[in-house]
């Protein structure tokens, strides 16, 4: 059977500036992968690449042995940015409803087959009862769990989640974590899930792909976050400390995934400057 | 009021354009595009009174300029919006050079009027036609795409991983909104377009949740406003744009009381 996501030699470009650079390896099937690495290290460059949406400059991306293609059925998506949902006038049904077989022209018509996979995809996510009510009057939390419905619907094989614990609290972030984590395993599906901090995956996940520096390096949390190996993906010097179970990434004397978050939207170039 | 023939033709297109504006008004306001009416009614000013000027009706000079702007709007896509400065002069500028083409055309003060404040009373039969005709060529148009426009106004970026092209779908639904706003411009006029588009879709996204539910609210919302301002305008002798506009607003400020109602229990 061939790999959920396999990539051979791929350099990835936004503009003219590349992101990856000669980046090799590949997602098995059934498998929780979280993608970490600051901003600017190409998680949702890679993501639309899976997609179909960027092409590869360099290098050959595979999704289940298949070049990528937009409209792939195999892949579900939840992008980054979902604050518009947030202020819409529309009941939870209606949301997920609107993406059901949403690329075919004609009136928006649900058959009882529609009605059943939307019915699903909101069991699945423990959504059933909120979808009821009124987007603009849910949490956050509560949104996510609609949005990862979306990406339910046409039950995919492969969830590509960019940053589904962004702007969440941390309650509810190991809420989402264990949801996603729980219906990987049900479906049997691979789920690549992008992440500034570590942390709230830890405990879940099966395997960590981090990108930085252009580079990306994928295998187990222990394998992969510690000082050295992550000072030769970065360049620069980097410290693990694992404390009560928690891990903490430093560069010089700062945490990067804690400051990733106070300056949003500037480059990975920065961290040169910490060390 | 039915014995008389402009009463007659006055329901008759109302009641085409209250159709039209009802339904495209709902993804109007789900988009939140609702300035793009607004910006549309403004330039089809230019359009009309140039089309009286060239010695056209000027419903298709209204029809050719805000087609042709519409198209221009969603090819230069979402960054119209922020440029709200260019913009607002861009809108100064069409409704200015409405003015210059009138004052050119001999300063024919009622044709300015009814462009600007509608004169529905003045339709005749085949301006109906043309706008049955408009209308239905516009709702094809809109059944045709309302499934991944749907898709593309809840979930741009998903809807374009999925195949779906969000710049095409806003360029043809931008095309079906100038329709509809030349329509209403024919009822109440160019500055309360507004009041049709917008007013009856706004008010029933304030009532329901459900797709379906504000569509069919958002249309009755038109038709009674049409209907009823014109009828309170044949028995008080006011301007139909007033009572159109009056009852419009009155609808709204309901649904929102009802709304703020709701939500704070």
């Amino acid at each position: 059977m061939a790999a959920a996501v396999d990539l051979q030699g791929v350099t990835l470009a936004r503009g003219r500036k590349n992101v990856l650079t000669n980046v090799t390896f590949s997602l098995d099937s059934c498998e929780f992968v979280g993608m970490l690495g600051p901003n600017g290290a190409g998680k949702t460059t890679l993501i639309q690449a899976l997609l179909g949406l960027v092409p590869a400059s360099h290098g050959e991306v595979r999704v289940f042995g298949a070049v990528p293609a937009r409209g792939n059925p195999a892949i579900g998506y939840m992008p980054q940015s979902r604050a518009a949902a947030a202020s819409l006038r529309l009941s939870g049904f209606d949301f997920v409803a609107g993406v059901v077989k949403g690329h075919r022209w004609g009136l928006p018509l649900l058959h009882r087959h529609d009605r059943r996979e939307i019915a699903w995809a909101l069991d699945m996510v423990g959504a059933a009862e909120l979808a009821r009510h009124p987007l603009s009057e849910i949490s956050g939390g509560q949104r996510q769990r609609l949005l990862l419905a979306q990406a339910l619907i046409g039950r995919p094989k492969l969830l590509l989640l960019d940053e589904p614990l962004m702007s969440l609290d941390p309650h509810h972030q190991q809420d989402v974590v264990a949801l996603i984590r729980s219906i990987q395993r049900d479906l049997r599906i691979t789920v690549l899930f992008s992440a500034h901090e570590l942390n709230p995956l830890v405990g879940s996940l099966d395997r960590v792909l981090y990108l930085g520096g252009g580079q990306a390096a994928l295998g187990t949390v222990d394998e992969v976050v510690n000082g050295p190996n992550l000072s030769r993906l970065y360049g620069s010097a980097i410290d693990v400390l694992h404390v009560r179970g928690r891990i903490f990434v430093m560069s010089g004397d700062c945490e990067m995934e804690r400051d990733e978050h106070r300056h949003d939207h500037t480059g990975h170039g920065r961290h040169a400057s910490h060390v | 009021m039915f014995e008389y023939d402009f009463m007659r033709h006055a329901f008759a297109a109302a009641t085409v354009v209250a159709v039209l504006s009802g339904l495209v008004g709902y993804f109007v306001v789900l988009r939140g595009q609702s300035f793009a009416c607004h910006a549309l009614a403004h330039v089809g000013f230019t359009g009309a009174t140039g089309a009286v000027l060239l010695g056209t009706t000027p419903l298709w000079g209204l029809v050719s300029v805000t087609v042709a702007a519409g198209i221009g709007m969603g090819m230069i896509g979402d960054g119209l919006a922020q440029r709200d400065v260019a913009s607002g002069m861009i809108l100064s500028l069409s409704l200015g050079l409405g003015l210059l083409f009138l004052h050119v055309y001999t300063a024919f003060a009622t044709q300015a009027t009814a462009l600007l404040f509608g004169n529905v009373l003045a339709v005749d039969t085949q301006t109906i036609w043309s706008l049955l005709l408009l209308s239905a060529f516009s709702l094809a148009l809109l059944a045709f795409i309302s499934r991944p426009l749907l898709f593309a106004s809840l979930q741009p970026e998903l809807a374009e991983a999925k195949g779906v092209s969000p710049r095409w779908l806003d360029i043809l639904f931008l095309v079906i909104v100038a329709l509809a706003t030349a329509e209403s411009v024919q009822i109440v006029g160019v500055l309360l377009v507004f009041v049709l588009m917008v007013g009856p879709a706004a008010s029933a996204q304030r009532l329901t949740t459900r797709i379906g539910k504000a569509l069919l609210l958002s249309l009755v919302f038109a038709l009674a406003e049409a209907w009823c301002g014109l009828t309170l305008s044949f028995y008080t002798d006011w301007p139909t744009s007033f009572c159109i506009t009056a009852l419009s607003v009155a609808i709204f400020v309901t649904a929102q009381l009802r709304y703020r109602h709701l939500t704070r229990r």
